[in-house]
């Protein structure tokens, strides 16, 4: 069977179904006024917070999930947090990004014991650091997006992945949390690609014992700055 | 795969006697099924929201054919392919030719419910292409040349210690000597030999939890992150789904993702969450230079118009089975097929024909539990009496079995006898059964092979209703 034949026997097959007629346009207006909509379904009361709340919320799901979280006043103060988070697990003071606008113009220079690299991740890479776009405190979820700002691969062939996202970023719910995404990328749609993540990696696929690192890294910090 | 589902019977009685298995599958209890119950718990909109899934779910349903035409055409103003494939033959063969036109030698894949449906291992495998599994429990059960045994957790039939044992077999560059006794071990080992996998895969392979008409996205969900390295690492990722899993915005995957993992693992969302819209864009210094959607049917538009069209709101959570006592007996492998547990018992006579798998729909108690806990409120039970109905039409019913309700429908149907039947008989076993309990008796060795059937005790229902009365 040809492509175009399949494509043209699936939908028909579906339409038979459902019974459908070419006559009908009132299930046409009723998918594109849904699309357009984008309404939000029911949000759970836990995710209705903004502020200092959303903070609180997303600093306890994401440590009950595994993460870790410290917190900074200001970026100029992350190379000095990182320094010292490195220092207390015994990790090398070497690390990764992208070209992140706002990791790009901090001052790593403060903390002389840094190496910085930069580019997409590498398979032996110890440490990377992103930044999150935005956040769902609902259930500890930051959204990372994929780019030269923040490549995808920073965020999975690490053994130690550190997420940067400042605290005015941070929403209560998924639904708030596209509505940043759809203000940033307007007409484009979505990035290519956006990962969802709320702890570091793991499985239970062996007798169902929680096991950290199964691919990706096995430690996620995150630090809010602000 | 060759299904086996007409060997139910015989395949649930090996599993019986199956001591390892019968460990494994002991943990779910504990597991899967103590987090969700907690996860529930927690959330008190939890009931509302499995409600507006759903709604979602009804609602795209019955708008398929205008969701699926809206989310093809977002993937190619992104840059996507979208396949159309009628059957499982049609779908393997888009792949491979994908495959070929990219010069594949190695396909890393994520987990997909729908890879296994239409085989595309062994297909790929034929063809010269080596396929690697790379979600850990399909690692180790493609390691065994096993089926899934789970939906979620497919190797959750396996024992720590089997899976060393399989290491030992399959790893044989690793020095002999090494400790491999705790689960931390053999991860580890794992991602190490996988993480190569990753790094020289030329096509990733995986499945999509959902798919967005608004955007033109696919979404999947993972804890391992095996997902996300199988697509952002090789030059083509080929997504392998089926037209079922279209909704229609991110507010509507919101809502059924609220339920998806509180569902399945209990965890209030998954680890990892990945929308994929498209192969890379400019700029992008990773992701794939192609992005192709394999969409099949194999049966699906079909059902979409007869009883079984409930069926097509699953999210393959996998609640169903880990609530289930028939599964939790015999585990998913004694089901013969893919989809294992009361999903399964439906869904496998739609897809393989109900001569292949008019068993499965028997193998149930109708306790319920499964449609208590189906976070889409399929009714399970339902539809596996739809199929009992049909193949009883059909006269695939054994004889024995027949003429034992032929019998049952005559006393049932005449209470003088009925009642004088009982009244004999009821008394009879009582004064037999030692201690109350039968270890064993004529015709009900299916039973009392594994359990004791209790011996009626006292007086017939109808004689304590006449006595109640009487006061």
């Amino acid at each position: 069977m040809s492509r175009s034949n399949a494509r043209k026997n699936i939908l028909n097959a579906v339409r038979h179904s459902l019974g459908v007629t070419d006559t009908d346009t009132v299930r046409e207006k009723t998918v594109a006024k849904r699309l357009k909509a984008h309404k939000p379904n029911l949000v759970p009361e836990i995710a209705k917070v903004s502020g200092k709340k959303a903070v609180a919320l997303i600093s306890e799901k994401l440590e009950g999930q595994g993460a870790t979280v410290s917190h900074v006043d200001k970026p100029d103060q992350i190379p000095e947090r990182i320094a010292e988070y490195l220092r207390e697990n015994n990790l090398p003071a070497e690390f990764r990004t992208g070209d992140d606008s706002m990791l790009s113009q901090i001052p790593w220079s403060k903390a002389s014991s840094l190496t910085r690299h930069t580019g997409r991740g590498q398979g032996d890479d110890a440490v990377t650091i992103s930044r999150a776009d935005t956040a769902a405190a609902e259930t500890g979820t930051l959204f990372l997006t994929s780019g030269a700002d923040n490549p995808t691969t920073l965020n999975f062939l690490p053994d130690t992945h550190i997420v940067v996202i400042r605290a005015k970023d941070i929403r209560g719910s998924y639904e708030d949390a596209w509505n940043i995404l759809r203000k940033a990328y307007k007409k484009q749609g979505l990035p290519r690609t956006v990962n969802l993540v709320s702890g570091p990696s793991r499985t239970a696929d062996i007798e169902q014992i929680i096991v950290m690192g199964a691919h990706g890294p096995r430690r996620l910090h995150v630090i809010i700055v602000g | 795969m060759k299904p086996t589902s007409r060997a139910f019977k015989s395949n649930a009685s090996r599993a019986l006697r199956d001591e390892p298995l019968k460990s494994a599958l002991s943990g779910i209890k504990h597991g899967f099924v103590a987090n969700r119950a907690r996860a529930r718990a927690n959330l008190p909109e939890f009931e509302d929201l499995r409600d507006e899934a759903r709604a979602v779910k009804e609602h795209a349903l019955a708008h398929l054919d205008l969701y699926l035409e809206a989310y093809e055409k977002k993937v190619q103003e992104t840059g996507g392919q979208v396949h159309w494939a009628a059957s499982a033959e049609d779908a393997r063969a888009a792949i491979l030719k994908i495959c070929r036109d990219a010069g594949a030698k190695t396909v890393t894949k994520g987990k997909s419910m729908v890879g296994e449906e239409i085989a595309i291992n062994a297909y790929l495998e034929n063809a010269g292409i080596t396929p690697v599994e790379t979600d850990l429990g399909e690692y180790l059960i493609q390691l065994r040349h096993e089926p899934p045994s789970h939906i979620i957790a497919p190797a959750i039939h396996l024992t720590k210690d089997q899976v060393e044992a399989d290491f030992r077999k399959a790893h044989t560059d690793l020095p002999s000597a090494r400790t491999l006794e705790e689960p931390e071990q053999l991860v580890a080992e794992a991602r190490a030999i996988l993480r190569e996998k990753f790094l020289a895969a030329d096509v990733g392979i995986t499945g999509a939890n959902l798919l967005i008409a608004e955007t033109g996205t696919s979404v999947i969900v993972t804890n391992e992150g095996n997902g996300d390295l199988t697509q952002c690492l090789p030059r083509v990722h080929i997504v392998i789904t089926s037209i079922e899993k279209v909704v229609p915005t991110l507010e509507d995957a919101d809502t059924i993702l609220r339920v998806l993992a509180r569902s399945a693992t209990g965890q209030e969302f998954s680890t990892y969450t990945t929308l994929t819209t498209g192969p890379k864009r400019e700029g992008d210094p990773d992701g794939p230079d192609e992005y192709h959607v394999v969409l099949l049917d194999n049966g699906r538009s079909e059902m979409l118009g007869g009883v079984f069209r409930d069926m097509l709101r699953c999210i393959r959570c996998g609640a169903c089975m880990n609530h289930c006592p028939v599964y939790g007996a015999v585990g998913g492998h004694a089901y013969g097929w893919v989809y294992p547990g009361p999903m399964g018992a439906v869904l496998t006579p739609s897809l393989i024909g109900v001569e292949e798998a008019g068993h499965l729909p028997n193998a149930s108690t109708f306790c319920g539990r499964c449609e208590a806990v189906c976070p889409m409120r399929i009714p399970l039970p339902k539809m596996m009496r739809h199929w009992r109905e049909r193949e009883f039409e059909n006269g695939d019913t054994p004889t024995l079995y027949k003429l034992g309700l032929k019998l049952w429908a005559f006393a049932a149907r005449r209470p003088a006898i009925y009642h004088r039947l009982t009244g004999i008989v009821s008394p009879l076993l009582s004064r037999l059964g030692r201690k109350g309990r039968f270890s064993s008796m004529p015709l009900a060795g299916g039973w009392t092979r594994y359990r004791d059937l209790p011996a009626p005790q006292g007086k017939t229902f109808q004689q304590r209703w006449r006595e109640r009365d009487g006061q």
